[in-house]
């Protein structure tokens, strides 16, 4: 006797189609289409985390606040000058008066200094390191160059804003495997089900000497078949929301959003997810078909 | 020669409630044929149930290819599976698939090659004359035909041993004679053959038959004439196969 190389046939078809067997397509689909979301917004959220990370270590604004213009540009200078001679100090750059009325604008109106408001002198500082000691010594300095400069620490702002994006990314994390559980479940429970509805045909087939494993095959093959076409409904409908959103994110030309995009590596996970979730439905069916058929005799 | 089947003091019980056998004790040596007789409720089904591994017994031995069949691990039961044949006494054929279908399934369980399949298969529909029905389903064959369905899905593994629950008991007498002419051609090629029925015209038919005959669960002598109950049908083969044959 020799081993079917290809066997489909009769032993494949043995489990009919009855009415819902597919819905298990559907449950599929559903389940990676939000999985696919969750790891794509996860994804990019920890991506923009991380930018955010990097712009904010060793990242310091000087803010020089006097009230009469020449003052405050004298000021400005001294602390300037002390700034670039510091060892800690990798880059200090003047904000332009010009952009500083622009960025008031919306509040003051288009000449604020005109109307006697006083307009602070910042100072962007990039430092050669991230550690408070530099921060430390560089507030020392600039304070003794001018008693009206006040150092603000980037991290001290941003800090909240990063650890909410950490916290998002963490999240996300934990509804996909919250997704990757509530798929396995149902993915048993639909074997089980599957199992109860064609007891018959597997008690037949159990009796003409069909192993457990001959039995479960005939379960993942089906199971397979579904979760991919689920798989691929769910997959194509989940790349088309996540352009749509990417392409509305790259639109809003946001500074901290602009950084919510996936790279090539995320990518390439987002796209082994399907096959993940269909390797995850086939084990779960097997898994499920053998205990039950383990209390058979 | 080695029995192929033996029972020792084999008891059945389904739940908390009587014994459905007690005490049955008989050997089947190998190449024999046998009908198994008994009023409804006897207990027959029950026994080919043990004959057929779909059931341990409660207590006592039962040795099956030489082997104790009630110790035996549960992964080695495919393998004693596939040495036997069973005819369900309701077809069990599996409705979606074809007649064909339904025949090649135990060499597909097997593990057989399409295209010898395909050969077994061809030749088991001319066997029993349903060469032209082969893509049928089921529910679209007569009762007759699925009777034959079912028994060529019983032989084509060509089984040392052939379990049939009243094979013969939806058809009409023609019909029987026929489905009793395939077992015995399958018997003499060298197939034990166990045939539960109640048709003792039937029993005629094969004169080299021996007879085991069930009563509340228990096998006794069929020349006896059980008390209180009327007698059964006089026997025409007096070889009864009890314990220690």
């Amino acid at each position: 006797m020799t081993r079917a190389r290809g066997r489909g046939g009769a032993e494949a078809r043995a489990l009919d189609d009855v009415g819902g067997a597919h819905v298990m397509s559907w449950v599929i689909a559903i389940m990676l289409f939000l999985t696919l979301l969750a790891g794509a917004a996860g994804l990019a959220t920890a991506r923009a985390a991380g930018s955010l990370d990097r712009q904010m270590a060793g990242r310091l604004t000087v803010q020089i606040v006097e009230g009469e213009a020449g003052r405050r540009d004298a000021a400005a200078a001294r602390v300037l000058a002390v700034l670039r001679r510091l060892p800690d100090v990798a880059r200090a750059t003047p904000v332009p008066q010009a952009e500083l009325a622009r960025m008031l604008q919306p509040w003051l109106g288009t000449d604020a200094e005109a109307a006697g408001l006083p307009v602070p002198a910042l100072i962007d500082v990039d430092l050669t390191s991230d550690d408070s000691g530099a921060i430390a010594r560089v507030g020392t300095a600039v304070t003794r160059a001018s008693p009206a400069a006040r150092v603000d620490a980037h991290a001290t702002w941003l800090g909240p804003v990063g650890r909410l994006l950490d916290t998002a990314a963490w999240l996300a994390g934990a509804i996909i495997l919250l997704m990757l559980g509530a798929t396995t479940a149902v993915v048993m429970l639909a074997a089980r089900a599957g199992l109860e509805a064609h007891r018959g045909t597997i008690e037949v087939i159990h009796m003409l000497g069909a192993t457990d494993r001959q039995v479960a095959r005939l379960f993942q093959r089906r199971i397979a078949l579904d979760a991919g076409i689920g798989a691929g409904v769910g997959g194509i409908a989940a790349a088309g929301a996540i352009l749509l959103i990417a392409r509305q994110v790259g639109a809003l030309e946001s500074e901290l959003l602009g950084n919510l995009r996936l790279g090539a590596g995320d990518m390439g996970m987002l796209f082994l997810l399907p096959f993940a979730f269909v390797l995850l439905a086939v084990a779960a069916a097997r898994a499920a078909v053998l205990a039950q058929m383990r209390r058979m005799l | 020669m080695a029995n192929i089947v033996q029972f020792e003091n084999v008891g059945l019980r389904y739940g908390a409630g009587e014994e459905t056998l007690c005490d049955v004790s008989f050997a089947l040596r190998p190449g024999q044929f046998y009908f198994l007789t008994g009023a409804s409720g006897a207990g027959k089904t029950s026994l080919l149930r043990l004959l057929y591994l779909s059931q341990r017994p409660s207590r006592g031995i039962i040795r099956l290819f030489g082997e104790d069949a009630v110790i035996l691990p549960r992964d080695r039961l495919p393998g004693f599976r596939r040495r036997i044949g069973v005819v369900f006494q309701d077809f069990r054929l599996i409705a979606h698939l074809s007649a064909a279908d339904n025949i090649a399934l135990p060499l597909r369980v097997a593990g057989m090659a399409e295209s010898e399949i395909a050969r077994a298969v061809r030749e088991m529909l001319a066997w029993i004359g349903l060469s032209e029905r082969a893509g049928a389903r089921p529910a679209t064959l007569s009762g007759g035909e699925q009777q034959r369905v079912a028994i060529a899905r019983a032989v084509i593994a060509r089984p040392e041993l052939l379990v049939a629950d009243e094979p013969t008991g939806n058809v009409d007498p023609v019909m029987a004679e026929r489905l009793l002419h395939l077992f015995h051609s399958l018997h003499r090629l060298g197939t034990t053959v166990v045939m539960a029925t109640h048709d003792w015209h039937l029993m005629d038919r094969v004169p080299d038959a021996q007879h085991m005959h069930l009563e509340r669960g228990r096998l006794v002598d069929p020349t006896v004439p059980p008390e209180p109950a009327p007698p059964p049908p006089e026997p025409r083969r007096s070889t009864i196969v009890r314990s220690g044959l």
